[in-house]
């Protein structure tokens, strides 16, 4: 098995999924990217050979159920390492009724391996087209902000002419991908089956002669942090009066995971619903060590008065960075921020469709607040890419809709900040989560 | 052990990805103490609940654990493991809680097809018990996707109906760090923080932080018997069969549980950073070479994950 050594631009691990349609070959993908990176050991390997032979995709599926019906249902994640990089793959279903799944998966990945079936494309025909999980799967890696998406061309060993189909398919996915605005890391032609492209390149191979699948893997970034934007933390817990020399002013911590910018002593800040202004006094990091923290990782705040901060409240960067002085309690704070009318983009899960009139439970940050649907802008149809008038949204659909919130949240855009951009919607009467949904 | 992997790789293995591991593992830690009215972290002793409690006492501070430990007693514990588990649980100053699946034997609840049977799957009747009795809303486990094909596919928050089932299907959908914590009375959670953790990493992660472990971890001689490719102990529950040598190896556990389906590797390894440098050199899995449950059905695991098991 191969270890994790790392090389300085891409220290972190890399979190992948693979997606595209049924039977386009995802399983056999990853469990030949396992067994090639040498990853799956002996006795999991001797646990997929049917009578002689080894189907790579039984190393994936694992379910009793996905092993009946031979299909993926949940993610599967799987851990493996190169002499290059860790990785961990999210291997998302196929199939339409699973597309929340696949959206699970897709919120905390660096990168999207779209997987295209080239045996199941009419790749002569001129205007070639692609299947609808294609364009579903790419559409929602890219509002869901994967920074990187790759397609990965499946089974060209077993079509006639396997340059010119390369050729075809590619450009009907470049095609798809400037209309839809999405930007493409790279194109891949691969057999999972026959292990070409896959972990080590064939050589000229459908006319390509690129990295192979997992050298582009190796060399992808992660997620960039917010770090540009104000500071923006979201209180998870509140840790009361300790004792320990960490704390010693004996005031209260506030801990949470920063959603956007810096945090350092002397900031000053501003607490939402509040409003009330504060200095940060001590900055831990998540295992209590006094740092700087920066966006993407878990902070503990201490501030250099008794304010009132409880779970749900946001630490947000003051509006003026005017220094706070010691003895304005008598000053009205001015309001931070918030709104209580939301346009969104979501992508619906649940079973139930989403219907104008009704309430949900909405997530954002730490905090749960009441959503009412005012109304479905539109419904968009993942063929054409055309917003299309809808009364409501059925699930695995991808829509845009008008929220009211029974109380402001200090929401920005998701196109610009992740995580003061991220809500889940979720059903008040099964508590199922219903949606992602990401703020306009 | 493969005698090309050298010592000092050690030195070379990035730990950079432990931080960002930690850091999740914290951060759901917390997670459970914020949202949940009576959470209980399950504590066995073995390595991936200490390593939990490390990061329990990062997130919380020394001594301030937010919830109780529970431990579900198959009654066929190694010693070590139970002794160390208390002496831990005393460190802490934590507060303990055993239930025993002696105890629902006695009660009737648990029935056994025969004396000397694995008493694994029954600890979730007890479990179950244990949950109904606390009223506890939130179990925090140390399971880690890579041990087993069916823990692969679990959320980190996992939601259980009023009977303890886990429904595959009918999974929740997990997105960013959003979690769903919301339940209905009766049901539960079954919550995983070191989900994204492999047993490299958990030993990486013991020799970094020089976590202590009970000592049937580390290499000491044993008498077992060699049965289907595997070492068996040689306990009073688990006697050598008619015909079966017994002979004594330098062995380890890679897990510990329930004596009766638990195995020990061959091994000379005495430290976890000799362990860490004999895992980047094996070829067969924890699960594979140490469990003798889980070879039934390809699918035991998730059955007994949807029968309320952890």
């Amino acid at each position: 098995m191969s270890t994790a050594f790392t090389s300085p631009d891409t220290a972190s691990a890399l979190r992948f999924i693979t997606c595209g349609s049924v039977d386009d070959g995802k399983s056999t993908l990853i469990g030949r990217l396992l067994v090639d990176s040498k990853s799956v050991l002996q006795d999991q390997l001797a646990g997929v050979q049917r009578s002689g032979e080894t189907d790579l995709a039984l190393l994936t599926d694992g379910l009793s159920a996905e092993r009946e019906q031979g299909i993926t249902i949940d993610v599967a994640y799987r851990y493996f390492a190169t002499p290059a990089r860790k990785f961990i793959i999210g291997d998302a279903p196929g199939h339409e009724q699973y597309t929340r799944n696949m959206v699970t998966a897709a919120s905390s990945a660096d990168a999207a391996v779209v997987l295209v079936d080239a045996t199941k494309l009419d790749w002569r025909s001129p205007e070639l087209a692609l299947l609808p999980q294609t364009r579903r799967h790419s559409l929602l890696v890219h509002l869901l902000r994967v920074p990187s998406l790759v397609f990965a061309v499946n089974k060209l060993d077993a079509v006639e002419d396997p340059a010119l189909a390369f050729a075809h398919i590619q450009a009907a996915l470049e095609r798809f991908a400037r209309d839809a605005g999405i930007r493409v890391a790279a194109t891949v032609p691969v057999s999972a089956l026959k292990g070409w492209n896959v972990v080590t390149p064939h050589e000229n191979w459908c006319g390509y002669s690129g990295p192979s699948l997992l050298q582009w893997l190796e060399g992808l970034p992660g997620t960039p942090a917010d770090i540009a934007l104000p500071v923006a933390l979201p209180v998870q817990w509140v840790e009361k009066f300790s004792s320990s020399s960490d704390t010693s002013q004996g005031r209260r911590v506030f801990w949470g995971r920063l959603g956007a910018g810096q945090l350092q002593v002397g900031q000053s800040v501003q607490i939402f619903p509040s409003g009330q202004s504060a200095v940060v006094a001590q900055v831990l990091d998540h295992a209590r060590r006094p740092t700087e923290v920066a966006a993407g990782h878990s902070a503990g705040v201490v501030l250099d008065r008794e304010v009132d901060v409880s779970r749900g409240d946001w630490i947000l960067a003051a509006p003026d960075a005017q220094p706070v002085a010691d003895d304005d309690f008598d000053t009205p704070e001015p309001a931070p921020v918030g709104r209580r009318d939301l346009t969104a983009t979501v992508a619906w899960m649940d079973d139930e469709p989403l219907v104008p009139g009704r309430l949900y439970w909405a997530l954002h940050g730490h905090r749960w607040v009441k959503a009412k649907v005012r109304r479905v802008v539109h419904h968009l149809d993942i063929h054409t890419l055309a917003e299309e008038p809808a009364a409501n949204l059925q699930a695995n659909a991808i829509g845009v809709v008008e929220l009211a919130l029974q109380e402001a949240l200090p929401l920005r855009a998701f196109n610009e900040a992740r995580i003061q951009g991220a809500l889940i919607l979720v059903d008040t009467a099964s508590h199922k989560t219903a949606a992602a949904a990401l703020a306009h | 052990m493969n005698a090309s992997i050298a010592p000092q790789v050690l030195t070379q293995l990035s730990n950079h990805h432990l931080d960002a591991l930690e850091e999740e593992t914290i951060f759901i830690l917390r997670e459970v103490a914020a949202t949940f009215e009576r959470p209980a972290l399950l504590f066995s002793g073995g390595k991936d609940s200490l390593v939990m409690l490390r990061c329990a006492e990062k997130a919380f501070g020394a001594g301030r654990l937010p919830y109780p430990l529970l431990m579900i007693d198959t009654g066929h514990n190694f010693p070590e493991v139970t002794d160390f588990r208390d002496l831990r649980a005393k460190e802490l100053g934590a507060e303990l809680i055993v239930r025993s699946v002696e105890d629902s034997m006695a009660r009737g609840t648990v029935r056994l097809a025969h004396p000397g049977e694995s008493r694994n799957v029954h600890q979730s009747v007890t479990l179950l018990e244990a949950i109904e009795e606390f009223r506890f809303d939130a179990l925090i486990g140390g399971a880690r996707r890579d041990e087993e094909k069916a823990r692969a596919k679990e959320r980190i928050f996992s939601h259980r109906d009023s009977f303890g089932q886990w429904q595959p299907k009918a999974q929740r959908p997990e997105l960013w760090t959003l979690f769903n914590t919301r339940i209905a009375p009766g049901e539960h959670f079954r919550v995983f923080p070191i989900s994204n953790w492999t047993e490299l990493d958990v030993w990486q992660y013991i020799e970094r932080e020089q976590i202590a472990l009970p000592s049937i971890y580390y290499t000491h001689p044993r008498e077992v018997v060699e049965r289907r490719g595997l070492l068996v102990p040689v306990t009073l529950l688990t006697p050598p069969r008619e015909g079966e040598e017994v002979v004594t190896r330098d062995v380890r556990f890679r897990t510990v549980g329930d004596i009766t389906c638990t195995c020990p590797v061959e091994s000379t390894a005495a430290s976890a950073a000799d362990i860490v440098i004999e895992t980047l050199a094996a070829d067969v899995s924890e699960r594979g070479a140490t469990r003798m449950d889980d070879k039934t059905s390809d699918a035991s695991m998730e059955k007994r994950k949807k029968e309320g098991y952890f």
